[in-house]
């Protein structure tokens, strides 16, 4: 296998039209610009369509009716972007449509600044938009991870037609990282969508797809249907990496690049004889609960580190259900704290 | 026995929704004969809209969605772009079209997005329950405009085919009324040259239709119309502002 030296944004780019994504609709946004301009590029020459639109809400509502055809369709933004995104996100995700986003988080909240961070966790995790709907949450730590987690989301996108999300942040958007690429997907071996979606209603009923009914039984009807298949995804689709957990007496939690960043914390500690591991979420949502759960019997603390005011960390302790202390360490607004800094947090915590 | 006037293909068995007097239900059926005649059913999509219209996917015999408030043109423009072959097109009112959605037409307009809109001009938000519209004409009373509109506070009617025609992408445009049978004829004709510029891929096409709405004007239907005559016609004169797609051979 080839490996090449790649950018975040475009080895994401390059994986979605390998998973078979022919269709990008987007809106330039910092630090994630480079997305949309290596798809301008690069969609011509699959025969793809690249369109930059006016706006973050016109860019959902394109995803929307692209994914009405059964189309594989992507878009990608920043925080401020993917906020405006929220009301169409919800609609998509009622209308139970297969859609990918990328949201390369930055500082916040408000404007903020153009730095990685991790701010927009809840939002992605526990709504954003109105009303009771999941989004598949994927957070890669590697530019590796980001390729193979953009095929998996449309994947999972198409398999239980639902949106599907790349949390990532500026810092793995940015960096440049050697990859291996998967083979192109044959367009002829992508999901059959023929029996919802919308191409023409030759020689059967119509397909309508709505995100609304205005009886409410009925609609409570589609809401249920959708906790049902948000019950199937937590119960088959949750991802998590371990690293040195078998012996450890303290777990540092953390997801995304700053999950990476722990890594180098965790071999730090080591060398100094303190037994320490890592649990990093790769699905946010679904939430891996029981096996950071299990942990819990095992070690002493957890350690939560993240670039935020301590988001996934709710998350954290729904799993850990109060039964072993859990302490919590963060850098904000962008600023990406080094392994020194968190491992003299940790130090701080334990007495050392 | 022969039949020479039934309902058209293109709509469904659902018995429509709308007000006694409303002008949505003839316009739908306008919209239906066009297909019809074009032969387009079986590849046509209906993008329906936010406010009294947003049952009309339930109203036509074809594919069909909801986009949200505004949107539809974003969300017609994902569906032509990603099935060139497919037939689509918006239906909204001016809440929708010239409120909220402003930026979504102008932009699909000028991008010459192979789209037909149907936009309903009934100077008035209807399912909401009557406020002010940006097409609510001067001294007009609504449920937020209770002393009239006033253009130092509430800014004045928009003209959106006057915007709209300085777009490049645009290859259809007029403003009919459906108010007398020649006037529906009119109507039908302009539909289904809009709908023509998408089939020969010239570009952009809308038809703005003015409407009645008796039950927030508050009078009658028959009023409704000799008001609609009398105030809305001045305001938004008919005609057609761009037309790329020639007479029909």
């Amino acid at each position: 296998m080839e490996k090449v030296m790649v950018k975040g944004t475009e080895a994401i780019g390059e994986a979605a039209i390998r998973a078979g994504c022919r269709h990008f609709f987007g809106y330039p946004i910092t630090p994630q610009s480079e997305l949309p301009e290596y798809m301008s590029k690069r969609l011509p020459e699959v025969d793809g369509v690249f369109l930059q639109t006016e706006s973050e809400v016109a860019t959902v509502n394109m995803l929307y009716g692209a994914a009405c055809t059964g189309t594989r369709v992507m878009t990608s933004t920043s925080s401020p972007g993917f906020s405006l995104m929220m009301e169409g996100v919800s609609y998509i995700a009622c209308a139970q449509l297969p859609a990918v986003f990328v949201n390369v988080v930055r500082g916040g909240p408000g404007l903020g600044d153009i730095q990685p961070a991790q701010g927009d966790y809840w939002q992605a995790t526990k709504g954003g938009g109105h009303g009771d709907y999941k989004l598949i949450t994927l957070a890669p730590s590697t530019v590796q991870e980001a390729v193979d987690l953009t095929v998996l989301a449309f994947d999972l996108a198409d398999k239980y037609r639902n949106p599907a999300l790349i949390l990532a942040d500026g810092l793995l958007g940015q960096m440049m990282e050697p990859v291996v690429f998967p083979d192109f997907r044959d367009l002829s071996t992508l999901p059959d969508h023929s029996s919802w979606a919308m191409t023409g209603a030759k020689g059967r009923k119509p397909h309508l797809i709505t995100s609304f009914d205005i009886d409410p039984y009925v609609l409570e009807k589609m809401n249920l249907v959708l906790v049902e298949k948000y019950k199937e995804i937590e119960k088959k689709e949750i991802r998590w990496e371990e690293y040195k957990t078998e012996d450890a007496n303290i777990v540092i939690t953390a997801f995304g690049t700053i999950g990476r960043i722990a890594k180098s914390v965790v071999d730090m500690a080591r060398k100094d004889g303190i037994k320490v591991g890592l649990f990093r979420p790769i699905t946010v949502w679904p939430f891996p609960y029981e096996p950071l759960e299990k942990l819990a019997d095992k070690v002493d603390m957890f350690f939560d580190v993240e670039m935020n005011m301590g988001q996934m960390l709710e998350d954290v302790l729904i799993s850990i259900k109060g039964r072993k202390p859990v302490k919590f360490y963060s850098r904000m607004g962008g600023v990406v704290p080094t392994p020194n800094e968190i491992y003299e947090a940790l130090k701080k915590e334990i007495g050392r | 026995m022969q039949v020479i006037y039934k309902k058209p293909e293109a709509l469904g068995e659902k018995e429509f929704t709308y007000c006694p007097g409303c002008h949505h239900g003839i316009i739908h059926r306008l919209v239906a004969e066009v297909v019809d005649e074009l032969g387009i059913r079986e590849k046509t999509l209906v993008v329906a809209p936010i406010g009294c219209s947003v049952f009309a996917y339930q109203f036509f015999n074809m594919d069909g969605t909801v986009a949200p408030h505004g949107r539809a043109p974003a969300v017609a423009t994902g569906i032509k772009r990603s099935r060139p072959d497919l037939m689509v097109f918006t239906y909204q009112g001016d809440g929708d079209l010239a409120a909220i959605g402003t930026a979504e037409i102008i932009h699909a307009a000028n991008r010459g997005e192979k789209i037909t809109t149907i936009f309903v001009n009934n100077a008035i938000y209807g399912m909401t329950g009557g406020q002010m519209a940006p097409t609510t004409l001067l001294g007009m009373k609504t449920t937020t405009t209770p002393y009239g509109r006033k253009a130092e506070n509430d800014g004045y009617p928009m003209h959106m085919c006057e915007f709209l025609k300085e777009a490049k992408g645009v290859a259809y445009l007029a403003r009919t009324k459906v108010t007398t049978p020649q006037d529906v004829e009119k109507t039908k004709k302009a539909i289904k040259k809009a709908f023509l510029a998408q089939i020969n891929e010239l570009g952009f096409g809308m038809v703005e239709i003015l409407s009645t709405c008796p039950t927030n004007w508050g009078i009658d239907p028959i009023t409704s119309m000799k008001w609609l005559e009398e105030n809305m016609i001045p305001e938004y004169p008919l005609g057609v502002f761009v037309d790329k797609v020639g007479d029909e051979k």
